[in-house]
């Protein structure tokens, strides 16, 4: 084998490491035409919050607050405190595993944080991205009050909701990838 | 419509109970008689002897772009959706009413959360992201000049079916009950070029991907299926996709729930875990009688259902009919699909239309010569990784009554001595 040759191969052995976990060496090369993102492109488009926080702006609210923003904003679709109307129910504690699951807030979601990134990217329906990040805190903690899961009064902050443990943190079992 | 044969093959030979015929029937004899002839729930007559009137009279002229016939009113999907936001909810299409594998683009089934965006695609772009080296944003014009592929997929909602779980057997047009499933030449841009020109880097595991709706849908796609064959697309059976199901770009990712298949697309965020969206958590997942639920049960599994006949249909007294229907699995090709007009008893093997494409609409058809008795059809299908479809009461006795989703058990329609068409569990 050639110096050249053997240059080659180790260039493609570390070019595929580098490019793990996937291989891309089935896709077709395009035409390279993308531009690079500055600063201020992801300003206010970046919402995605995780469940460990990332993501979660700065801002506070708390549960009384948010009550007073729900019965104005929410009570109309998901019921006065959550019990459900044209929207899903947010309260109920019927047990999963019974003849008639409650699949709320309280007894099913995994994450605390979920509620704050749903919020702030979805509602109300008719007004998305209207609320300030202090009002989704306020809306997020008056929905995790009225499931017993933490004080009235109590203010949420980009510290504290990702700190919440959910009940059902540990109710599902993952198909993907454990067994696909 | 055309009405019942008079010529019926001599020497048929039923191969199971309740008339099922040889597959090859009706190719041997050439009866090529349609699905849905005798089925008709009405017909028009030309009398004979009398000149058509479109033979008479100079007819329309041309269109810029053509609609179905005005004879066609009922081949429509059916809307459903929230009476306090009419841009939340679904709408079906209508499978009874259709033929062959491609759904037309305007009857692809429709899952909004809040409205179909107008979205100009001059001002549209893709933005990609997080954990990679070189994070980019793509302007719509910019991606039709990348490499493209095309291919016939089906895309199904994780809660198609779902009536299924109910208590009694819903009684509606086979559309309105599994009609949450369409299929589609989808071009686009295989993902995999895009995620090599921003260089992931090592720990990138998931993509979270987003739509530029009002609901800002979010939902995590592993980054192996990304690689693997999920298509940015901008093409829907050859047309620029429609608005409602994601123009100017949505992302197909074949076989797997529909919801993972972003509409409108235009931000992919690379991460080292899901973001435990409301639609992977609190929605799309399955709750099992354990009380545990399903999580990321990405693949649509195999699932049949016979189209013709179906209820709402009439079959118009005893002969020879050819029954058909759709199968098609999330894991590949559909391997075989079998069909029993004795309530499961025996079963005999359908023809399967060529081509038979991986994760598409495969159209199943076997003749059946009726004669007239009360009876209970089925179809199962059984994918090339060997999996069969389930009976509905297997179904519930493993995964329970409350995982909504993923719903693909074997359907049974009841056909009554009179003709009539009912769903029934059996």
């Amino acid at each position: 084998m050639s110096m050249l040759s053997s240059l080659h191969l180790t260039a493609v052995l570390i070019s595929l490491i580098l490019t793990l976990p996937g291989s891309v060496a089935a896709a077709p090369e395009g035409p390279h035409l993308g531009k690079s993102i500055t600063a201020g492109d992801l300003d206010g488009l970046d919402i995605n919050v995780f469940p460990d926080g990332r993501g979660l702006p700065d801002g506070n609210g708390n549960s009384e607050t948010g009550a007073r923003l729900f019965e104005n904003l929410c009570a109309a679709c998901h019921g006065a405190h959550g019990t459900g109307g044209s929207a899903s129910e947010l309260v109920g504690t019927s047990p999963l595993n019974g003849p008639h699951p409650d699949q709320s807030v309280g007894n099913y979601w995994p994450y605390a944080t979920t509620l704050f990134d749903f919020i702030r990217r979805s509602m109300p329906l008719n007004a998305p991205r209207s609320l300030s990040a202090d009002q989704v805190y306020a809306l997020t903690a008056y929905i995790l009050e009225i499931n017993g899961l933490i004080a009235k009064g109590a203010v949420l902050d980009k510290k504290a909701l990702p700190a919440i443990q959910m009940p059902n943190r540990d109710g599902f079992t993952r198909l993907w990838p454990e067994n696909r | 419509m055309m009405d019942l044969p008079e010529n019926v093959p001599e020497a048929e030979e039923a191969i199971a109970g309740g008339g099922l015929l040889d597959r090859r029937v009706f190719l041997q004899r050439s009866l090529g008689v349609a699905a849905g002839g005798g089925l008709a729930l009405s017909s028009l007559h030309t009398l004979a002897g009398e000149v058509p009137a479109g033979m008479k009279a100079p007819g329309r002229p041309f269109s810029n772009y053509g609609e179905p016939s005005a004879f066609e009113k009922e081949a429509v999907r059916w809307i459903s959706a929230n009476s306090m936001a009419p841009g939340n909810g679904i709408s079906w299409t209508p499978l009874h009413r259709l033929e062959g594998t491609i759904t037309p683009s305007g009857l692809h089934f429709e899952r909004h959360h809040n409205g179909v965006p107008e979205i100009d695609p001059d001002k549209h772009q893709l933005l990609i992201h997080g954990l990679c080296r070189n994070p980019l944003r793509f302007s719509f014009n910019d991606l039709l000049r990348y490499p493209m592929v095309s291919r016939t997929l089906f895309v199904e909602c994780g809660g198609n079916s779902n009536a299924g779980w109910h208590d009694e057997p819903i009684q509606t047009p086979v559309g309105y009950f599994h009609g949450l499933a369409s299929c589609s030449e989808w071009t686009g841009i295989p993902l995999a070029t895009l995620l090599d020109e921003v260089g992931l880097l090592p720990e990138a595991r998931w993509l979270i991907a987003e739509g530029a709706d009002a609901a800002a849908m979010n939902t995590s796609i592993p980054i192996e299926k990304a690689l693997d064959d999920t298509l940015v697309a901008l093409y829907q059976n050859g047309e620029r996709i429609r608005p409602e199901n994601g123009y100017p770009m949505r992302l197909i990712l074949p076989g797997w729930e529909a919801v993972l298949n972003v509409k409108w697309l235009h931000r992919l965020q690379v991460a080292s875990e899901p973001v435990m969206a409301r639609n992977e958590t609190a929605k799309y997942t399955e709750l099992q009688p354990s009380g545990k639920a399903h999580q990321f049960s990405f693949v649509m599994e195999a699932k049949s259902i016979i189209t013709h006949p179906s209820p709402g249909h009439h079959l118009k007294g005893p002969g020879l009919y050819q029954i058909s229907g759709l199968a098609w699995s999330g894991r590949g090709r559909v391997a075989k699909v079998e069909v029993s007009a004795d309530g499961g008893r025996s079963w005999a093997e359908a023809a399967l239309t060529d081509p038979v494409l991986p994760k598409s609409f495969t159209r199943f058809r076997l003749p059946w010569r009726w004669d007239g008795s009360a009876l209970i059809l089925k179809s199962r299908v059984t994918d090339e990784t060997g999996y069969r479809q389930p009976e509905r009461n297997q179904l519930i006795t493993e995964r329970g009554k409350h995982g909504y989703f993923h719903y693909n058990a074997i359907v049974a329609w009841a056909i009554a001595s009179d003709g009539a068409v009912t769903h029934v569990y059996a």
